[in-house]
């Protein structure tokens, strides 16, 4: 078989691949549309930035100190003070109507103490069913209330003051862009460069189409190539809409190579591909192979590559489990490049893992297929 | 017999850890000649196939196959056999005229010989209306004249059929095996398997396979006449019948 009738036979072949994807407007509109949607759910909707967050107040000392640190927590973007209370009882009821997430305390004679024994107290009192929000809250409070010292000490010309000043360094304003973009990048391009794979290929055995073309003189190396070739420019086409997505819309800036980052997507995508072609020779169905993909691997995607939960907090056994999660390092190199700016020199142990993987998911894939025939 | 044999097995045999499905089969096929594959189901027919058509490897024996080797010559093979299956073989969303384009090009034709052929196998089976349809829209009887014609668009040496006619009517079957008669007359030869007794009659010859084995072999007249019967049905009842092999 002379090289030009191989191509001529890759071509025809990719060429039919775009017939079955554009013709099918439902899988065109997930292949090209979901990227779209979820990652401004993601970035928009969803999203861990609190702003506006009523609280109640209960100013048990109504002295300049306290309406001063009352309007610095009400001119912060964060808070509205919703309500003001008149005493304790009040405030398991202000919680429970829902309509509040924090209750401020100021205790009695509140300035006079700050003046006279440097100790005042000041009650931070949050709805502990969300945990996470509550922390943060109570650390937006926390800084605000800081400041408000600082600039009480200042004025009185300590000798000594120390000046706690918090910054978040890559992320200043803590938008949720920057963990829901590199999230939502290793989420799709494993969905579709895996599941949409897997169930093409999937497809042809059900329909018995496969069997046609193994009979042919067409290598099946060259069948599955074909196959997959169609699926890395889908996934390249995705990755620029996020990336535009995310730098107009969302405002995320990428800080490193723009081509370091497509370089480690790219490796990424033959990763996801080559997972897809493994799936495909483990299940004769379209659906079997749907379920495995979403199951075995979104869920993983989802709980245990650090996109939604952070992995340090994890068991033991769960941390040990996100290793052989792809997506993890994936998303930790996007972090790297895209946030903080990173070079190829901090993030080759990650590319190397994931060439590994990509190698691992080959090797058996390959055995596999031919073991089939 | 001088005639030229394009198919030869000899002890071709294909296990799956103790169970037998081909034992030691040895037959052969002339060039020309519409060759009727029978066997009742599970009696071993498409894993034989399979052997011939090289996408299994027979546990032992030999086969050639248009004079190349099973184990050694795939290649060779693959470039210069047909295969129609009895899962539907085109592609449903692709059109009629895709689909030919594709498989002339997986068969390696160049863009001419596709566009001449493509053409004349259009205006033979009267679809010009339809050569810019996509398959799906077509009735399956249609379809399956066109699922043949494709798979003897480069001009094979050996056609393999399995099961062609499943599911289609009576008069579009006839019109089918028109086809066939008129493939092998061109020197193609034909390898069919089927459950229509009727088609069986069409045969030049015809072998049954019985549990992995070949019981009968000959002209349909010839084992109407041994077995002493009216039709090839009452033939085939009384060889399968031995059968021990269940489903």
């Amino acid at each position: 078989m002379t090289g030009k009738t191989i191509m001529k036979q890759l071509l025809t072949f990719v060429k039919k691949e775009f017939h079955h994807i554009l013709r099918d407007t439902r899988s065109m509109l997930v292949l090209l549309g979901l990227p779209i949607v979820q990652l401004l759910i993601f970035g928009f909707a969803i999203t861990n930035e609190t702003r506006n967050v009523n609280i109640a107040v209960l100013n048990n000392s109504k002295d300049q100190a306290t309406q001063n640190i009352i309007s610095k927590i009400e001119s912060s973007k964060y808070f509205d003070v919703y309500e003001t209370l008149t005493s304790n009882d009040q405030i398991e009821k202000a919680f429970k109507t829902g309509k509040i997430r924090v209750a401020v305390v100021f205790q009695q004679n509140f300035q006079n103490e700050l003046a006279h024994s440097n100790k005042a107290q000041i009650q931070i009192i949050a709805d502990g069913s969300d945990p996470n929000q509550a922390t943060t809250l109570i650390n937006y409070l926390s800084t605000i209330i800081m400041e408000y010292q600082n600039e009480l000490n200042q004025q009185s010309n300590l000798p000594y003051t120390i000046n706690t000043e918090m910054r978040m360094l890559y992320n200043p304003e803590l938008k949720g862009a920057y963990s829901s973009v590199p999230g939502v990048m290793g989420m799709i391009l494993l969905l579709i460069s895996t599941m949409m794979t897997s169930i093409a290929i999937v497809k042809e055995k059900e329909l018995g189409t496969m069997e046609i073309l193994l009979v042919s003189p067409m290598k099946p190396a060259l069948v599955i190539l074909s196959k997959v070739i169609p699926y890395f420019i889908v996934s390249l086409i995705n990755i620029a809409t996020i990336l535009l997505l995310s730098v107009f819309i969302l405002g995320m800036p990428i800080q490193g190579s723009i081509f370091l980052l497509i370089a480690v997507t790219i490796l990424y995508i033959f990763c996801a591909l080559s997972l897809g072609l493994l799936i495909s020779t483990i299940t004769n169905s379209q659906l079997a192979a749907m379920l495995i993909s979403l199951l075995g691997l979104m869920l993983p995607v989802v709980m245990l590559s650090g996109y939604a939960f952070p992995v340090a907090n994890m068991p033991l056994v769960l941390q040990v489990l996100s290793n052989i999660v792809p997506a993890k390092w994936y998303i930790i190199m996007v972090k790297s490049v895209m946030i903080k700016g990173i070079g190829i020199a901090g993030i080759w142990k990650e590319s190397l893992i994931i060439s590994g993987m990509t190698l691992f998911f080959l090797l058996i894939s390959i055995k596999r297929f031919k073991i089939r025939l | 017999m001088n005639r030229e044999i394009v198919i030869r097995t000899e002890k071709l045999t294909k296990k799956f850890g103790d169970f037998v499905a081909v034992d030691e089969v040895s037959f052969e096929v002339y060039k020309g000649e519409i060759f009727g594959f029978l066997g009742a189901n599970g009696a071993g027919k498409t894993t034989a196939m399979k052997m011939l058509i090289g996408i299994s490897k027979p546990s032992y024996g030999n086969a050639q196959i248009g004079g190349f080797d099973v184990y050694k010559q795939t290649e060779q093979i693959k470039k210069n056999i047909g295969y129609m299956s009895q899962k539907f073989s085109l592609y449903e969303d692709l059109t009629i005229k895709e689909n030919i384009r594709l498989f002339g090009g997986i068969y390696g034709l160049t863009d001419k010989e596709i566009e001449t052929k493509s053409e004349a196998l259009i205006n033979k089976l009267n679809l010009s209306n339809e050569a810019n349809k996509v398959v799906s829209s077509l009735p399956l009887g249609w379809k399956q004249k066109l699922a043949f014609s494709i798979a003897i668009l480069h001009e094979p040496k050996i056609v393999f059929l399995d099961e062609p006619t499943g599911g289609v009517d009576p008069i579009t079957r006839r019109q089918f095996w028109d086809m066939i008669y008129e493939a092998a007359h061109n020197g193609i030869t034909i390898f069919v398997t089927t459950h229509y007794m009727d088609e069986a009659e069409y045969c030049d010859r015809v072998s049954i396979m019985v549990d992995g084995v070949i019981t009968a072999l000959n002209s349909p007249k010839g084992l109407k006449e041994k077995y002493k019967a009216e039709t090839m049905e009452e033939v085939f009842v009384m060889l399968a019948r031995s059968a021990k092999r269940g489903e």
